[in-house]
C-alpha cells in the first residue's frame, strides 16, 4: 500500500514536471511571439492542466511551492523530500 | 524550480535622476555584501545542509535575496534612467557609463565586478551559517550607509524595508545556528551528518533538536 501510494505521488509529480515543461516551452516561445493565438490558446490550455494538477498535489500530497502559493493542510513543506535528495 | 512573479516585494517608484545614489547602490547589486552574494551563497550552501528546516530556511530566504537583488536593479535604473550626458559626466559614474550606458551591471560602487570568491561553501554547518549571519550584518551595515547618504524618501522607503528584511534573516539564521549545535554535539568529528537524521514535524522519532 506505502509503495502504490509512493507510486502514485511519484507518478503525479512527474506529470506535474512534464506540464511543467510544456508551459516552459509556450512560454519562451510567447517571449518572442506575444500575438500567436494557436499557441497562447495552447498555453491556456496547458496552464490550467499544470495548474489542476498542482492543486491536486498538494491536497493529497502536500505543497510543491513557497511563500504561500499552494496552502494546503496537508503534508510539510520542511521536511519533503528536496529535489537534490 | 523556480517561478517568476511579475511584481516587486517592496514598491520602488524613483522619479528623478540621481546619480551619486546609482553609484552608491551598486554596493547592494554586484559588491560582496550584495544581494545577489546572499542569494548565491544561501542557495548553494543548501544542498550540504544535514537540517530540513536549515534547508528550507536557506532556500526561502535565498529566493527573497533574488527579490532584494530585482529592486536594487530597479532603484539603480530608475535613478540613472533620465539622467543627462552632462549630468553622468558631473557624476562620477563616467567610467561605468563608457562601459555600461545606462545598463545595470554587477559591479561594486568603485567597478569591481561581482566574483565567486565573494562567497564560501565550507561543506561544514557551522561555518556556513556563521557565515550566513555575518553577511547579514554586513548587508545591514551598507544598508545604514546607504541611509546616511540621501534623505530622498522614495529611496529610503525601500532601503528601510532592505535592511529590516536583513534583521530578520539574521533572526532565522540564528535559529539554524541552535538547530546545528545540536546536530553536531551529537557527531563532534562532523563525519557523517546523514546518520544523525533531521527533524520532521510531521513524524515521531525526532533526532535533532530544538524542536
Amino acid at each position: 500500500m506505502a509503495n502504490n501510494m509512493e507510486l502514485t505521488e511519484c507518478a503525479l509529480k512527474n506529470k506535474i514536471k512534464e506540464m511543467q515543461f510544456v508551459c516552459v516551452e509556450l512560454n519562451l516561445y510567447l517571449d518572442t511571439h506575444p500575438n500567436d493565438a494557436a499557441a497562447r490558446a495552447d498555453y491556456l490550455c496547458f496552464g490550467e492542466k499544470l495548474r489542476a494538477l498542482i492543486d491536486k498535489y498538494a491536497e493529497l500530497y502536500g505543497p510543491l511551492q513557497n511563500f504561500g502559493h499552494t496552502p494546503t493542510n496537508t503534508g510539510c513543506y520542511v521536511c519533503s523530500d528536496w529535489p537534490w535528495q | 524550480m523556480w517561478i517568476y512573479q511579475k511584481t516587486l516585494e517592496y514598491p520602488v517608484n524613483i522619479s528623478k535622476p540621481n546619480l551619486k545614489m546609482a553609484k552608491a547602490l551598486m554596493a547592494q547589486y554586484g559588491g560582496p555584501d550584495s544581494e545577489l552574494a546572499a542569494g548565491v551563497r544561501y542557495l548553494t550552501q543548501r544542498f550540504s545542509m544535514p537540517d530540513n528546516r536549515v534547508k528550507a530556511t536557506l532556500n526561502d530566504i535565498g529566493t527573497e535575496e533574488i527579490a532584494h537583488w530585482e529592486m536594487i536593479g530597479t532603484m539603480i535604473h530608475q535613478c540613472m534612467r533620465n539622467a543627462s550626458i552632462a549630468e553622468i559626466k558631473d557624476s562620477g559614474l563616467l567610467g561605468y557609463y563608457t562601459m555600461h550606458g545606462k545598463a545595470v551591471y554587477p559591479a561594486d560602487p568603485n567597478g569591481v565586478p561581482f566574483m565567486a570568491s565573494y562567497i564560501q561553501a565550507t561543506g561544514d554547518p557551522i561555518a556556513d551559517i556563521t557565515e550566513d549571519m555575518a553577511a547579514e550584518q554586513k548587508a545591514r551595515a551598507t544598508y545604514e550607509h546607504l541611509m546616511q547618504l540621501t534623505d530622498d524618501p522614495e529611496l529610503l522607503n525601500p532601503l528601510r524595508f532592505l535592511r529590516e528584511r536583513e534583521i530578520v534573516h539574521f533572526q532565522r539564521f540564528g535559529e539554524c545556528l541552535e538547530i546545528l549545535k545540536c546536530i553536531v554535539a551529537k557527531d563532534p568529528c562532523r563525519l557523517d551528518y546523514s546518520r544523525m537524521g533531521t527533524f520532521c514535524p510531521c513524524r515521531e522519532n525526532n533526532t535533532s533538536c530544538p524542536q
